[in-house]
């Protein structure tokens, strides 16, 4: 089951923590290291209906919300 | 007639036969086209079960070239029960491991076969022309005993023609054109099929825009007999490379030499040469064959049409990363000969239908696995490359990316689950031997299990009574009674924790059924639904 609620008990810390792996890095170095974390988190959570979720959430809220101007 | 390859052996030279000098076309039972590893498997299949087979083949013999290598396990079972078996154990290369490389870090390897008690071993390599030439010595020596086949060298067929009660096929040999008749007609002629073309039918799927290098060489060397693949290797001779063993101290070396080549001059001896020489650090070898290949992963839409059925390549096309061309070829044939001959001798014509749904599943299995080993080896943008690279970054410190690292998953037979011919699982036992599965060998006695199943039904009761044979929708199951206290292997494998169990199992060797005791009204109602016949 995939949670969607606040769950990071220090959010702005995680947050800075995050920006601060790719300070310095190129562009490309930073989409690797992206990838990287993708795999490492995919594979802790593991179960596959979760990744499913996971993956259809990201999808979907980067696109515009119906009803919006285009 | 121009030859349009050379080759390796002249198995069946042409002969004039009576067939071209009849009044009226010939009818025959089935007549295949193209005498290649899967209509050779198909005819001799055929054959040793009695239905008469014509082959037809526009060549006399077997083209030069390794081509198909890596011959799988239950190919090999298959083999063994045509009698071609031991013959391709005993000259093939044996393997079961493979380890992946990236530059020189090996990050991954893995064990085919990694438990005991089977007869056949995970893989062995065997190029092409020898796996033809054993499966056409077992024909001749089936011929020998009267099985009823014919092979024609330089039979070409021009044209075939479903007239609805049977099949009008055109032939152009050395002395002229002949017409014959057939009631079934596999076509078994190779990815550019021309009988698909005859008939009009699609076949697509996906292109892979990559060109591969097969360089075959000779040489002594003292590599361990396991598949060997390199992801972006050292020796920087393609962005992957492959290593394999084969008889005769032949190794074959597969370059990914990438899609915008120079095909004429990626083929000269020397470019050739100055890769294999980075590769090895040497020059002390002979260069036996080379060959540039690109791939599709396609199928047809259905591998039936009436009384025109295809298999193999013809039938369904896949990369060669897992190796699960000729394999699936061989299983096409396993699947379709004892059908073929059932509704010959008067079973529902639907049979043939599973042939459709059961290849099909086992193509689309094949695809899909081999559409996701080349999308892992040929990143086909920049986000698939850029995750596959960070793959191969974390395999080298973490093990769960090694799982993830794909350089080609291996043929393994599919599980018909679903088919129409199963009947519904009664036995709780094993999942590896439910209905639809191709049973597992163990050992039994002094020999194997696979080897004591009949050529036709087989009734194997693990420890309950069965009769000794059982008459049902015009064929006859034997029994075959297993005491899997001195069979603990048969034990694990179709028993687990359940005491006793009875098995229906196909003439091709997949379980049809299991229960937990012989219920003969049961397995009379399976053996009806294995033989196609509508239950109710």
């Amino acid at each position: 089951m995939l949670n969607l609620a606040p769950n990071i008990p220090d959010p702005d810390g995680f947050y800075a923590e995050l920006l601060g792996v790719h300070e310095g890095l190129a562009p490309e170095e930073s989409h690797a290291l992206n990838a990287r974390l993708i795999l490492i988190l995919a594979n802790h959570i593991g179960d596959r209906a979760t990744l499913s979720a996971a993956l259809e959430a990201a999808r979907t809220s980067g696109q515009p919300r119906s009803g919006d101007a285009p | 007639m121009q030859d349009r390859y050379p080759l390796a052996f002249k198995l069946y030279p042409y002969a004039r036969v009576p067939d071209q000098d009849a009044g009226a076309p010939v009818r025959h039972p089935v007549v295949i086209v193209g005498a290649g590893p899967v209509g050779l498997s198909l005819a001799l299949d055929l054959g040793l079960r009695g239905t008469p087979v014509v082959v037809l083949d526009d060549h006399e013999g077997v083209g030069l070239g390794s081509r198909a290598l890596c011959f799988a396990k239950r190919t090999l079972e298959i083999m063994d029960r045509l009698g071609a078996g031991p013959d391709m154990l005993g000259k093939g290369i044996v393997w079961q491991k493979g380890r992946v490389f990236r530059d020189r870090d090996e990050i991954f390897d893995f064990d085919l076969l990694p438990e005991a008690g089977h007869e056949y071993p995970a893989f062995i390599n065997l190029q092409q022309p020898h796996f033809e030439r054993f499966v056409m010595e077992a024909v001749t020596r089936a011929q020998a005993k009267g099985a009823p086949i014919e092979v024609r060298g330089k039979n070409r067929v021009d044209a075939v023609k479903d007239t609805g009660d049977g099949v009008a096929i055109d032939l152009i040999t050395p002395d002229g054109p002949y017409r014959m008749e057939a009631d079934y007609v596999v076509a078994c002629d190779g990815a550019r099929s021309p009988v698909r073309s005859m008939l009009g039918l699609g076949f697509e799927g996906r292109v892979f825009e990559d060109n591969f290098l097969i360089a075959d060489v000779k040489m002594t060397a003292d590599f361990p007999t396991e598949r060997w693949f390199w992801f972006e290797p050292w020796f920087k001779s393609g962005d992957s490379a492959l290593l394999h063993k084969q008889p005769d101290d032949i190794w074959r070396i597969d370059f990914q030499l990438g899609w915008d080549i120079d095909r004429e001059k990626e083929l000269r001896p020397e470019n050739i040469r100055a890769r294999v020489d980075q590769m090895l650090g040497h020059s002390d070898y002979e260069l036996d064959w080379c060959s540039i290949y690109t791939f599709q992963c396609r199928r047809m839409e259905r591998f039936r049409h009436g009384r025109v059925l295809f298999a193999g390549d013809s039938a369904h096309q896949v990369s060669p990363f897992g190796a699960r061309g000729a394999n699936s070829g061989v299983q096409d044939a396993d699947n379709l000969a004892w059908k073929l001959k059932a509704v010959l001798e008067g079973a529902p014509d639907g049979l043939l239908d599973s042939y459709d749904a059961e290849r099909v599943m086992a193509a689309d299995e094949n695809i899909l696995n081999s559409s996701r080993s080349t999308d892992f080896l040929t990143p086909k943008s920049q986000v698939s490359r850029l995750f596959r690279n960070a793959v191969l970054d974390l395999a080298r410190d973490h093990p769960f990316a090694r799982q993830l690292i794909n350089s080609g998953r291996l043929s393994v037979p599919c599980i018909y689950d679903g088919s129409p011919l199963n009947t519904p699982d009664a036995l709780d036992a094993p999942a590896r031997s439910r209905p639809g599965a191709p049973c597992p060998d163990a050992p039994l006695g002094d020999g194997f299990l696979l080897k004591s199943l009949g050529a036709g039904f087989t009734l194997l009761a693990l420890d309950c009574e069965a009769p000794e044979s059982l008459p049902e929708a015009g064929v006859t199951a034997r029994r075959l009674s297993v005491d899997t206290a001195v069979a603990p292997l048969i034990r694990d494998r179709y028993l687990g924790e359940a005491p006793t169990g009875l098995y229906l199992i196909r003439p091709d060797q997949h379980v049809a059924g299991r229960w937990p005791t012989f219920d003969e009204p049961q397995v009379r109602a399976a053996m009806r639904r294995a033989m196609g016949e509508a239950t109710c």
